[in-house]
């Protein structure tokens, strides 16, 4: 079944074209990782897909309904289907932990706060943060205010999860922790599409690699098809500089 | 006239500056989140208007606009009002002059905010009121709590400014009394009751602002 539909997307800022005609399917269950050299696009292609940003032309579909910017009730209905982890958390500095989780649930989603708390628990215990339950934001490392941020996406039980270089903004020996916590989620086989510059975690954790450069998405496949037998001189390129 | 007589005279004029400080702040704290977002309106007719409003309260003095609220229902439309609305002219003066500076420093506060604050939320569902109000605003009242206390502060001694269409709050007494009995010790008392009603005002925004320290 598919999830996500972009077709033919454009998306201009001033005079700079950033998203070319781009068209992408994510199937059920499937995991992608969106690769490629910053300013390619591939942050914005997100941000378009997690109707952050409106595209200037094309359309994009969520299990077969199409986003209508102008409807109200569609929008509301959509935002439902999926959820997005920022490169910088974005939590609310002022809710506790548990509050951060809670908190749609019972003000968004009409939950009772006892459900809306039980649900926060034990996403939070799953994501190995139990005892953090009552710290905020501001009293814990990069890597477990990035569990969070999962935690908080999570509980809302959206149907597709996007993350945004979800380690970039941290330090290199926190990246494993919040990696490893993705990498579970992709065996419970969690929707997942992942903007990343984590090559060797794209290639474990993806089940199709896209390769993004200058607004287009240059090349597209398996790990093994996209790092392997790569075809296009530009991905080379790319992986080459990366180390890969 | 003994001390205890002078003091029991200021006393009364205190309380009718608490009631200035008090209702002023009760207007002012909420028309100047109001102003405020007419200030950021994207309409640009709506926020020049605004932008004009702030310009002119915090341009001219306060105690101009004290008379003109006074006199102006005379001197414009002939209304002769009836002796209460000196007092309530006063509210109403300081409400618009203080609501003006409010907006600004509110307008600061909800600029200086994060965009990805707005993002997140709106990702997670909350509706714009939801937003401002859960997300946004306890967020930037924390920041603006010191700029807030400044306000408050200065509002304590211009309550003093009633006097210039003849509140008889704490200023207004001091100043009969002194001429009546051609001394200092009514000013310097009225300067003291002014000190202490300031520094119950600064501990207790000290301590609002404690309170909001649990989070970074």
């Amino acid at each position: 079944m598919i999830l996500l539909e972009m077709k033919n997307i454009q998306k201009q800022f001033d005079d700079l074209q950033v998203i070319k005609d781009i068209s992408l399917n994510v199937k059920e269950g499937e995991v992608v990782a969106i690769i490629g050299p910053s300013g390619s696009g591939k942050s914005t292609l997100l941000r378009c897909a997690t109707l952050l940003e409106n595209i200037d032309s094309g359309e994009i579909s969520y299990l077969g309904e199409r986003v209508d910017y102008e409807d109200h009730e569609n929008l509301k209905k959509i935002h439902r289907y999926f959820g997005l982890v920022f490169q910088n958390f974005n939590l609310f500095p002022h809710f506790s932990v548990l509050k951060n989780v809670a908190d749609p649930l019972i003000h968004v989603q009409k939950m009772n706060k006892v459900k809306a708390h039980d649900i926060a628990k034990q996403v939070l215990d799953k994501m190995g943060l139990k005892e953090k339950e009552l710290a905020y934001p501001f009293q814990l490392s990069g890597g477990q205010q990035q569990r969070v941020s999962i935690s908080r996406a999570l509980a809302l039980n959206p149907k597709i999860l996007f993350f945004d270089e979800p380690t970039s903004a941290l330090d290199p020996e926190l990246t494993g922790e919040v990696l490893r916590v993705i990498k579970d989620l992709a065996k419970e086989n969690m929707t997942m599409v992942i903007v990343t510059h984590e090559m060797l975690f794209a290639k474990e954790v993806a089940d199709r690699i896209i390769f993004m450069d200058q607004g287009v998405i240059v090349e597209e496949g398996t790990p093994q098809e996209v790092f392997e037998e790569t075809k296009q001189v530009r991905t080379k390129a790319f992986i080459r500089q990366v180390g890969q | 006239m003994n001390l205890s007589v002078l003091l029991s005279e200021l006393g009364r004029g205190m309380l009718v500056s608490i009631e200035i400080f008090v209702l002023t702040l009760m207007i002012s704290l909420p028309l100047g989140l109001v102003i405020a977002f007419g200030r950021m309106a994207k309409h640009r007719v709506i926020r020049t208007i605004f932008k004009i409003y702030i310009s002119i309260m915090r341009g001219t003095p306060l105690m101009l606009q004290l008379m003109v609220v006074y006199f102006g229902p005379y001197y414009l439309f002939g209304l002769s009002l009836p002796r209460g609305y000196r007092f309530w002219a006063v509210i109403v003066g300081f409400g618009l002059n203080y609501a003006a500076y409010f907006a600004e420093i509110y307008r600061g506060g909800i600029e200086s905010m994060p965009m990805g604050q707005y993002e997140a939320a709106k990702l997670l569902g909350y509706g714009k009121a939801q937003t401002f109000f859960r997300i946004i605003l306890p967020q930037v009242i924390k920041r603006i709590i010191p700029a807030i206390t400044n306000e408050v502060i200065t509002l304590v001694k211009d309550t003093s400014l009633a006097f210039v269409i003849s509140v008889t709050e704490m200023f207004t007494v001091a100043k009969a009394l002194a001429s009546a009995q051609a001394n200092m010790i009514p000013y310097v008392s009225a300067g003291v009751f002014y000190y202490l009603f300031n520094f119950v005002v600064a501990t207790t925004m000290e301590k609002i602002e404690k309170k909001l320290s649990y989070y970074r």
